[in-house]
């Protein structure tokens, strides 16, 4: 299986072409590595940066207020102009070996291509409803706050008109003041701990500017509706996230938004036998973007989750010197 | 009178203590940097923010194309500046920084767009 043959061999595979990914691939060619493939499954690069239109990014990287598209559209342009490294779009990776062969599929045909290194960039995922154990029914109208992002930003649609959401996640805390922009009513954000998990300064732009009230030690603690939803129970918690019964209210709605925590996708090094903690589901890892793997490098918010995009580009960059210094030591 | 106010700036989301006169800040406190003053003094004044959405494009190579205010608009405008921007039907090809809207309800700012767009 490991000694194919016909197999195309790389000196260096990024997987991803968000900010992690172009930031490495970027980095390795700076560091001396001259043929790259990155691979990225959506129709542009930019990742997840595309649908975060809201200001905030590159505050420290570029000293300037950006936006998720803009943040993107620069290093869009710098990474286009290196011919050395080519960028493969549509192409979603299916598997990966301990020996670095990278299976990828692209409209109407399957690739493979042996790396030398690889760098895995492959972001994260939205924690669920059945992941906070929510009691009550299963009806239309319950989202993880990214993917409602998405629609809005992406493709226009308004996916409900009188919003509750579960969790201070800044994700969650952008798309209040999204929703509420685009004409929707943002009843209330419940969070279960004390504190805001998103930043202070969305809890002030985007909930305070609005007068959307924030509950802490709050939790949902049941969820009605036949084919949409069409109220939620909430329920003050203690110290040790009991409910106290006799709090309990309810709020009328047709949405409610998950913004409750990322998880790192890293299922690809977990084919190839790369140890993953598995409470995290980050690789077990002394150092940044390492893993137990030689050659595979692992960068960005699937290595651990950022707040801010400047983080990841920093570090994605050190991603790409440590694989050109590991290609540098095989010859 | 003492306000208290955090500062949006940064993600460091400084405690700022303003003090304030008849509508005039007389003094500003727990500011890290010099955007914390600026944005304190603002923020009693004349309270502003930098708006962001999206346009509905026509015949382009992506369906919603994203906005901001080259400037930050009066608060008291946000709602009636998302008016003017559903307004728009984009049918032309931009890069990041195109005017799209200009001087936007006469706040001085103009709505452009945030990602380059192809036919």
């Amino acid at each position: 299986m490991e000694n194919r043959n016909n197999v195309k061999e790389r000196e260096l595979v990024v997987v991803g072409g968000g900010p992690a990914g172009m930031a490495a691939a970027l980095s390795a060619y700076e560091n001396g590595v001259r043929d790259i493939l990155l691979i990225e499954r959506d129709q542009y690069l930019g990742g997840i940066l595309n649908q975060c239109i809201h200001p905030g990014f590159g505050l420290r990287y570029f000293r300037e207020n950006l936006t998720g598209p803009e943040y993107a559209d620069r290093f869009i342009k710098k990474i286009s102009a290196v011919p050395s490294i080519e960028i493969s779009l549509k192409s979603y990776a299916v598997n990966l070996t301990a020996g670095r062969y990278l299976a990828y599929i692209k409209p109407g045909k399957m690739e493979e291509v042996k790396a030398k290194a690889i760098i895995m960039a492959t972001g994260c995922r939205e924690r669920t409803r059945e992941m906070v154990h929510i009691a009550g029914t299963r009806p239309a109208g319950i989202y993880p706050a990214g993917l409602a992002q998405k629609m809005i930003n992406l493709e226009g649609w308004l996916p409900g008109r009188e919003v509750v959401i579960v969790g201070s996640g800044d994700i969650g805390l952008i798309m209040a003041r999204r929703f509420t922009l685009e004409g929707a009513k943002v009843k209330a954000v419940i969070e279960i701990q004390k504190t805001s998990r998103g930043l202070i300064r969305n809890v002030v732009q985007c909930l305070e500017d609005f007068g959307i009230p924030l509950y802490f030690s709050h939790k949902i603690s049941r969820i009605h509706g036949r084919d949409r939803v069409e109220k939620v129970e909430v329920v003050e918690v203690d110290d040790s996230f009991n409910e106290k019964p006799q709090t309990r209210f309810e709020i009328t709605c047709d949405t409610v938004l998950m913004s409750v925590g990322l998880i790192p996708e890293n299922e690809l090094i977990e084919l190839a036998g790369v140890a993953i903690d598995k409470k995290t589901n980050t690789p077990v890892s002394a150092e940044v973007n390492k893993t137990s793997v030689p050659g595979i490098f692992v960068c960005g918010n699937s290595f651990k989750i950022y707040d801010l995009v400047d983080g990841v580009t920093y570090d994605s960059a050190k991603a790409g010197k440590m694989a050109a210094e590991y290609l540098k030591g095989l010859k | 009178m003492i306000k208290k106010i955090t500062c949006i700036e940064c993600p460091q989301g400084c405690q700022l203590e303003v003090n304030v006169e008849e509508g005039r800040v007389i003094g500003l406190t727990g500011n890290k940097c010099p955007k914390g003053d600026v944005y304190g003094r603002q923020e009693i004044t004349d309270p502003r923010r930098v708006l962001s959405s999206t346009v509905l494009a026509k015949g382009l190579e992506i369906k919603m194309v994203p906005v901001r205010t080259d400037k930050p608009v009066p608060k008291s405008k946000m709602f009636a500046v998302m008016e003017e921007i559903k307004k728009i039907r984009l049918t032309r090809p931009v890069a990041v920084g195109d005017v799209i809207i200009a001087n936007v309800l006469g706040s001085d700012a103009n709505v452009a767009a945030s990602r380059e767009v192809g036919p």
